[in-house]
């Protein structure tokens, strides 16, 4: 009997002690502490992105007549950052982080035969909106593998597309059929993501603290990946270093 | 010890089930080569003897669209492990329901290498589709659109001619299909599928056919789903289903078979649209800005 009630107490400890750990870690991740920063660079010469031809459609071409519009496959700034690279936690995120999909709504616009970002990093499920700024009829067509494909036509004037993605998918090429050279991503992960900014640099927010690890995304490059540690009340760094071929 | 030698035995027994439990779902994967389904329901396997017969040759053993034919086929036979079909009767996006898919085998797809299935018996392609819906995993964790509702065919009428008209200078129709409906747009040769092979935008004048079929009610659903896959995009967020009747009647007058909306053209003596005469500002939507 004693063995027995021995047992029996050691057992409640442990699922007392594990629930705890549970509620402990659900309350860090909703506090939304812990941040990572960095920056993404490049090392070598960028590939030259060469101008895009917009003479199909006057519109565009009036509009960029000044400034030609170049491909975006590798965009660098002046300091040597590069943009437009989707970091995210690919590793170590608990299960119960990710569990609210952020209300903002990031919005893609179609704007001067252009995609307004060109890359967008969007959780699961969160809602974003596709608008059509300019006086001609755009069609938007997402090219994803592990979610539905679809494709609708936005004309002048016509109102948002409020859409989302179910599945995870790093990442969705999207494209216009009309304009050929229209062409941007949308990253779907799971959990904190940010897209470099002009400088390079890129901002994760409510990371709990942990070890993870964090892959960057770039649509010519591909996917890097480094462990980072992030600990309460202290922001970690990390800093990706693309090589161009 | 009795107690002792109960609480062990218990908690034997659980590991050893949870290590079952983990091999059995690792069992297979492992291997590398895709396991043999043996949990076909039977209309899976009759389709699937059916499917061998029949369609191996250019949709593949894998269903990948890759057979022993598809080198030589232009436009590619389809990838069922996608799941995305052109021809729906639901909204861009949406799976497409089975009845769909009968259809397409029944009809065959004009201007491609897919035959009319017609000489199967309907329960032959009841079957077939069972089975090509096994190749994607998305037939078990999404269920089929809903139907896209299609009001009663109104009556021909030149306002309803020239609304259509409208439309297709609207919506830019005549980017892709060209001012006449050749398939001749500014945008018609940069056309690429979702795989990036080259596509042709329909040409009005070449046949009486459709991909999706050849009536009304099939050219209506054509631009309110889309067809996905193709360029083709839905237009049902931005037309009313009233108005895509319209549309409906001004692209029978670009067809080479005597029909109402035809005459009814000559009457007008509507002539191709001009494309210069679309807006050139930008819209007024506040939500845009």
């Amino acid at each position: 009997m004693k063995t027995r009630n021995k047992l029996a107490g050691m057992l409640s400890a442990l699922v007392l002690a594990a629930v705890g750990a549970l509620m402990l870690s659900r309350n860090v991740s909703a506090a939304g502490e812990g941040k990572i920063t960095g920056t993404v660079k490049l090392a070598g010469t960028a590939p030259h992105q060469r101008a895009i031809d917009m003479s199909k459609e006057p519109y565009c071409q009036k509009l960029h007549a000044d400034h030609p519009v170049t491909l975006e496959n590798v965009v660098v700034g002046s300091n040597g950052g590069l943009q437009n690279v989707v970091v995210y936690v690919s590793e170590g995120l608990p299960a119960s982080a990710g569990g609210q999909v952020p209300s903002e709504k990031p919005k893609w616009d179609q704007k001067g035969c252009q995609y307004i970002p060109h890359v967008v990093a969007l959780d699961i499920n969160q809602h974003f909106l596709v608008t059509n700024s300019d006086p001609t009829s755009h069609n938007i067509h997402p090219i994803p593998t592990k979610n539905p494909q679809w494709n609708k036509s936005q004309p002048p004037g016509a109102q948002p597309f409020d859409v989302s993605w179910a599945n995870e998918e790093v990442s969705i090429p999207v494209k216009c059929n009309i304009h050929p050279w229209m062409h941007g991503w949308m990253a779907v992960v799971k959990g904190p993501t940010a897209v470099s900014d002009g400088n390079g640099s890129f901002t994760l927010d409510n990371v709990p603290p942990g070890n993870y690890t964090l892959t960057a995304w770039q649509e010519t490059y591909g996917a890097q990946t480094q462990k980072v540690t992030v600990a309460a009340g202290k922001p970690a760094t990390a800093d990706f270093t693309f090589k161009a071929k | 010890m009795p107690t002792i030698h109960k609480t062990t035995f218990l908690s034997m027994l659980l590991l050893s089930l949870g290590l079952g439990v983990a091999v059995a779902q690792n069992g297979g994967a492992s291997s590398g080569f895709p396991t043999p389904k043996n949990d076909f329901t039977a209309s899976e396997q009759r389709g699937h003897g059916l499917y061998l017969r029949y369609c191996v040759g250019c949709h593949g053993v894998l269903g990948d669209g890759e057979g022993e034919n598809a080198p030589y086929i232009d436009p590619r036979p389809r990838n069922f492990i996608l799941a995305t079909f052109r021809c729906r009767s639901t909204s861009t996006g949406t799976l497409p329901t089975d009845q769909d898919l009968e259809n397409s085998l029944e009809r065959g797809l004009v201007n491609s290498n897919m035959p009319s299935w017609r000489p199967t018996t309907p329960y032959d392609r009841k079957d077939l589709v069972a089975y090509i819906k096994t190749f994607s995993p998305r037939w078990k964790t999404e269920k089929p659109g809903t139907p896209i509702e299609i009001p009663a065919e109104p009556e021909v009428t030149p306002e309803r001619v020239k609304a259509g008209e409208a439309l297709f200078q609207k919506l830019e129709c005549w980017k892709c299909h060209g001012v006449e409906g050749r398939g001749n747009g500014p945008s018609a040769d940069t056309l690429t599928d979702d795989q990036n092979r080259p596509i042709q935008a329909f040409n009005f004048h070449d046949g009486t056919r459709f991909k999706c079929g050849s009536t009304d009610r099939d050219l209506y659903k054509i631009f309110m789903t889309g067809l996905d896959g193709s360029p083709m995009p839905s237009f049902a967020d931005n037309v009313k289903p009233d108005e895509a009747w319209d549309l409906v009647f001004y692209l029978r007058t670009l067809q080479p078979m005597k029909t109402k909306a035809k005459l009814i053209a000559k009457q007008l003596g509507l002539k191709p649209i001009n494309p210069a005469g679309a807006p050139a500002q930008p819209p007024a939507n506040p939500e845009n800005k």
